[in-house]
C-alpha cells in the first residue's frame, strides 16, 4: 500500500454527500404505501380469478381500481428500485461494475414499470377494446 | 469489499499442538490464530492444552498462562485485565468480546476458539491494527464544539440532559461492535460503523454542544451513515452492554427532523 495519505484523510474520504435521508425516507413511505395496496392487490386477484375476460375488463375500467392498480404498479417498482440500488451499493465495489448495475437497475425498473402503467391505462381507458 | 474465499495467502492452515504438561487433571484446549505479516507461512490455527487447575477464570488469564508457560511467541494486546480499556477485544467462539471479562467456562464444548476481531489488518497474531477505527472515530470530532464565549465556569446542563449521555459515554471503543458489522466488513472503508457512529450520537444529543447542525452535515452521507442497515450485530456483542444500533437510529431521526 504505497499511500502516504494520513487516515485521518482516509477516514474523511471526499466528504459527506449531503443526501441520504431522502432516498431513506423514501424507502419507508413505499414500504407503508405497498401494505394497504399489497393487501388490496390480493384480495382482487382473488375476486378477479373466478371472472372472465369482460368482467376483469370491466373492473378495471372503474377508476378506483385503475387507480389503485397504477399506484401498486408504480409504487413497488420504486420500491423495488431503492431496494436493488442498496443492495448493489453494499456488495459491488468495482467503479464500472457498479456504474453499469445502477443503471440497469433504473432503466429496467422504469421500462417495465412504464409498460404496466401503459397496459393498465390501456386497458382501464379503451374498456378492453383494440 | 465482499470476497467469498480469502485469497491463498491468508487461508488457515494447521498449526502446531502444544499438549498439556503431565499430570494436569483437567484440560481445556485453546485453538489460536497465529500469523506473522512479516514471515512468508501461511496463517494457522495452533492448539494449546492448558491446565485448567494453573490457570485463571477469564480467557485471558488463559492467554497469559500460555505465554508464560507454553509459548511466549504468542501476541495479544491486555491492559486493564477489568474491562475498562477495551484493548483485549477479540472473537472468541465466533463471538467479539473482551478476554478479561469472557470466563473460558462459558464457551460451551471441549475446545475454545480465538480469533483476531474480523475483517481487519492483523500485525501479529491477535493484535489488529485499528489505524482506521480511530481514525474513523477521530472524523466524527468527539469533543465539544461551542462559539459562545466560554462561561467562568463549567458549562451547565441539567440532570435531565445528562442523562442522555448514560448508555453513550461509557464506551470503551474495544471495537466489538464495528468488527462485527456486516455492513462495515464490506464497506469499512466509507461506513463510519457502529462505534464511531455511537459517538457521533453522543455529541449530537450533548446539550452544551453548539455544532449539532454542522455534525448532521457530516453525517449525512448513503456510505458514512446509511450502510447501517439495522442488522443488530452490534448490539448483540457489546461487551458493556451498549446498544450502537439504537444510537444510529436515533441519528437517523434526527435528520428526518431536519425536513420534515
Ligand atoms: S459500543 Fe460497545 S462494542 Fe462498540 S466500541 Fe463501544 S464498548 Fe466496544
Ligand atoms: S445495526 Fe447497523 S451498525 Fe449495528 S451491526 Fe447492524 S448494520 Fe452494523
Ligand atoms: S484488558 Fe482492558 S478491557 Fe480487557
Amino acid at each position: 500500500m504505497a499511500d502516504f495519505r494520513t487516515p485521518f484523510s482516509r477516514a474523511h474520504g471526499l466528504g459527506a454527500a449531503g443526501h441520504g435521508v431522502g432516498h431513506w425516507i423514501t424507502e419507508r413511505v413505499t414500504s407503508i404505501a405497498l401494505i394497504p395496496l399489497v393487501l388490496w392487490g390480493v384480495f382482487a386477484v382473488l375476486r378477479l380469478a373466478r371472472s372472465d375476460y369482460d368482467m376483469a375488463v370491466a373492473w378495471l375500467a372503474s377508476p378506483v381500481n385503475a387507480v389503485l392498480l397504477a399506484l401498486l404498479t408504480v409504487i413497488s417498482f420504486m420500491h423495488m428500485n431503492s431496494g436493488m440500488r442498496v443492495v448493489i451499493e453494499d456488495y459491488i465495489h468495482r467503479r464500472v461494475t457498479k456504474a453499469a448495475l445502477l443503471l440497469l437497475n433504473l432503466f429496467v425498473c422504469v421500462l417495465f414499470g412504464a409498460l404496466a402503467l401503459f397496459s393498465i391505462l390501456k386497458v382501464a381507458l379503451s374498456g378492453g377494446a383494440y | 469489499m465482499v470476497e467469498l474465499a480469502l485469497p491463498k495467502n491468508s487461508r488457515v492452515q494447521k498449526g502446531r499442538h502444544h499438549p498439556a504438561p503431565a499430570g494436569a487433571k483437567s484440560v481445556k484446549t485453546f485453538k489460536v490464530y497465529r500469523y506473522d505479516p512479516e514471515g512468508t507461512e501461511n496463517p494457522r490455527w495452533d492448539t494449546y492444552d492448558v491446565d485448567t487447575d494453573a490457570c485463571g477464570p477469564m480467557v485471558l488469564d488463559a492467554l497469559i498462562h500460555i505465554k508464560n508457560t507454553m509459548d511466549p511467541t504468542l501476541a495479544f494486546r491486555r491492559s486493564c485485565r477489568e474491562g475498562v480499556c477495551g484493548s483485549c477485544a477479540m472473537n472468541i467462539g465466533g463471538r467479539n468480546t473482551l478476554a478479561c471479562t469472557h470466563g473460558w467456562e462459558e464457551v460451551p464444548g471441549q475446545t475454545c476458539t480465538i480469533s483476531p476481531l474480523p475483517h481487519m489488518p492483523v500485525v501479529k497474531d491477535l493484535v489488529p491494527d485499528m489505524t482506521m477505527f480511530y481514525a474513523q472515530y477521530a472524523s466524527i470530532e468527539p469533543w465539544l464544539h461551542t462559539k459562545t464565549p466560554e462561561p467562568q465556569g463549567e458549562w451547565l446542563q441539567t440532570p435531565e440532559d445528562r442523562e442522555k449521555l448514560d448508555g453513550l459515554y461509557e464506551c470503551i471503543l474495544c471495537a466489538c461492535c464495528t468488527t462485527s458489522c456486516p455492513s462495515y466488513w464490506w464497506n469499512g472503508d466509507k461506513y463510519l460503523g457502529p462505534a464511531a457512529l455511537l459517538h457521533a450520537y453522543r455529541w449530537l444529543i450533548d446539550s452544551r454542544d453548539e455544532a449539532t447542525g454542522e455534525r448532521l452535515d457530516d453525517l449525512e452521507d448513503p456510505f458514512k451513515l446509511y450502510r447501517c442497515h439495522t442488522i443488530m450485530n452490534c448490539a448483540q456483542v457489546c461487551p458493556k452492554g451498549l446498544n450502537p444500533a439504537k444510537a444510529i437510529a436515533e441519528v437517523k431521526k434526527m435528520l428526518v427532523d431536519r425536513v420534515v
